[in-house]
C-alpha cells in the first residue's frame, strides 16, 4: 500500500530506527512499510497516523481510491 | 539490528531444548545398544528424545504469540508456512514411492528434519522476496 511516511518521518528529522522506536516495532518493520512491501494492520496503521497526528488516509493511499484515479 | 525480548527467550529456550534432546538421543542410543533397557523402559528411552523437538514446535508457537512487532511475526509464520509446505510435500512424495517399492524406506522422524531446513529455506526466501534479514 502506497504511503507518505518516508516523507513524514524525514520531516520529523527521524531515522528508521527512531520512528520503529517509537511505534514499538523494528526498524525493518518500518523499512518494509515505507518500501510498501507490507501493509500494516489497522491498529498499527492508527498508531502510526496518531504519532504524526494525521487522519489515517493523509499517512495511507487508499488502494481503491488509487486505483479510480488512474481510470 | 536489536532483537525483541520474544526472540531472546525463543532462542534460550531452543538452545535449552536442543541440549535436551542431545542429552536424551546418547541416553537412549547407549542403553538400548547396550540392551541396558527392555520392555516399556526401552520404548520410554525412544520417545524421549522425540520431545524435546515437539518442544522446539511448541517455542515456535509460543514465539509467535509473544512477538510483539507484527511484521516479524508475519516473517516467521511464512518461514513456518514454508517449512510445513516442504516437508509434507516431500513426505507424500516419499511415501508414494516408498509404497511402490521405488526407493528404501526412511525414517519418519526425519520429516522434521526436513521441516527445520524449511525453516532456514523460508527465512532465505523471505530475504530474497522482502529483503528482510535471515534471522528474525
Amino acid at each position: 500500500m502506497e504511503n507518505r511516511l518516508r516523507v513524514l518521518r524525514a520531516t520529523r528529522g527521524w531515522s528508521q530506527a527512531d520512528l520503529g522506536e517509537r511505534l514499538e516495532v523494528s526498524r525493518q518493520s518500518v523499512n518494509a512499510i515505507e518500501t510498501g512491501k507490507y501493509d500494516p494492520s489497522l491498529p498499527l496503521a492508527f498508531r502510526i497516523a496518531e504519532l504524526f497526528d494525521l487522519p489515517i488516509e493523509e499517512v495511507f493511499v487508499s488502494p481503491a481510491r488509487r486505483a479510480s484515479k488512474a481510470i | 539490528m536489536t532483537h525483541s525480548v520474544a526472540w531472546k527467550r525463543y532462542n534460550i529456550r531452543v538452545i535449552w531444548l536442543s541440549l535436551l534432546y542431545g542429552l536424551f538421543l546418547i541416553g537412549a542410543v547407549y542403553g538400548i545398544k547396550h540392551h541396558l533397557l527392555g520392555g516399556v523402559l526401552a520404548y520410554v528411552a525412544a520417545i524421549l528424545p522425540a520431545l524435546p523437538i515437539i518442544a522446539i514446535f511448541g517455542a515456535i508457537g509460543r514465539y509467535l504469540v509473544e512477538e510483539p512487532d507484527e511484521y516479524v511475526r508475519m516473517l516467521m509464520v511464512r518461514q513456518t508456512l514454508w517449512a510445513s509446505g516442504l516437508a509434507l510435500s516431500l513426505a507424500t512424495i516419499w511415501g508414494f514411492l516408498e509404497s511402490f517399492d521405488l526407493v528404501g524406506h526412511i525414517d519418519a522422524y526425519y520429516i522434521a528434519v526436513v521441516w527445520f531446513f524449511g525453516l532456514g529455506l523460508g527465512a532465505c526466501i523471505n530475504r530474497v522476496t522482502l529483503g528482510a534479514p535471515v534471522c528474525c
